[in-house]
């Protein structure tokens, strides 16, 4: 790495402004979130509707499971269920 | 200097399950996602935040998948890459980018100075507390003399020549890498 003045450096700093606060927090919530998605994975492989109904709509399937369809679990049901 | 955790102690401590190393991959690796989400494909703050969910969801997913533990950040660049273009070919021409312009070589581009700025990132955490914060906030928050003087208990008088020194420092540690 050369040639690094402070002007480019402050440049370069500048192209990497923070995330907003909720999504760094959604994701790294994840590991926490693992047992949910584990028990809704494997509901979807036992209950066709349940599994239609995630497939269909995520988000409002679960929502009317009453589980919290936070973005970090939303994101790895839909990995988890080859949706996305 | 402060020890500095490598990418490849991190990906290793995540595998062995510590939960604070994760804490600490996502927050490594966040402004990297979003700047290639945001600033290189320009999607809409709601398509930049399912692809950033669903980024950090694969990495935890798929980590131990990585041959190479020092090659987490250009795999989750690559990863980040094609879930952006997944998602500009998914909305069509509704979105800003029409996918049919995608011209990769100029995100390629956006994507490598990118990498250089990780790497200055990189220096921020060898260069102390106190500097990674006032340069942090001054240049990617971009808050006001005032606001960092009133954050972190210092006269704003100071605050310019704190943040010429910790550049002088950053710049110093970054040649010392070269």
């Amino acid at each position: 790495m050369t040639g690094y003045d402070e002007e480019r450096i402050a440049a370069l700093l500048r192209l990497l402004p923070a995330p907003p606060e909720s999504w760094v927090k959604a994701a790294q919530e994840l590991p926490w979130a693992r047992a949910e998605i584990g028990e809704i994975v494997a509901r979807s492989e036992s209950d066709a509707a349940f599994r239609a109904a995630l497939v269909a709509d995520l988000e409002a399937a679960l929502a009317a499971e009453g589980y919290e369809a936070t973005p970090s679990v939303v994101a790895a049901l839909r990995l988890r269920l080859g949706s996305g | 200097m402060d020890a500095v955790t490598t990418d490849a102690q991190l990906v290793s401590r995540c595998r062995a399950g510590e939960a604070q190393a994760w804490n600490e991959l996502v927050e490594r690796f966040s402004r990297y996602v979003y700047a290639i989400a945001v600033q290189a494909f320009r999607l809409p703050p709601h398509d930049a935040e399912d692809v950033f969910q669903d980024v950090f969801a694969r990495v935890y997913e798929h980590l131990e998948r990585l041959r190479n533990d020092e090659a987490i950040r250009p795999w989750i660049g690559q990863l980040t890459r094609r879930l952006c273009i997944d998602r500009l070919r998914a909305g069509g021409r509704e979105g800003p980018v029409d996918p049919e312009d995608i011209e990769l070589g100029e995100y390629d581009e956006t994507l490598s100075r990118l990498d250089e700025a990780m790497a200055v990132r990189a220096g921020l955490d060898a260069v102390g507390v106190d500097c990674r914060e006032i340069l942090d906030r001054f240049f990617s928050r971009d808050e006001s003399y005032r606001s960092i003087g009133e954050a972190l208990h210092l006269p704003a008088g100071t605050i310019a020549s704190r943040i010429s020194r910790c550049l002088s420092k950053l710049r110093a540690e970054l040649e010392g890498r070269s």
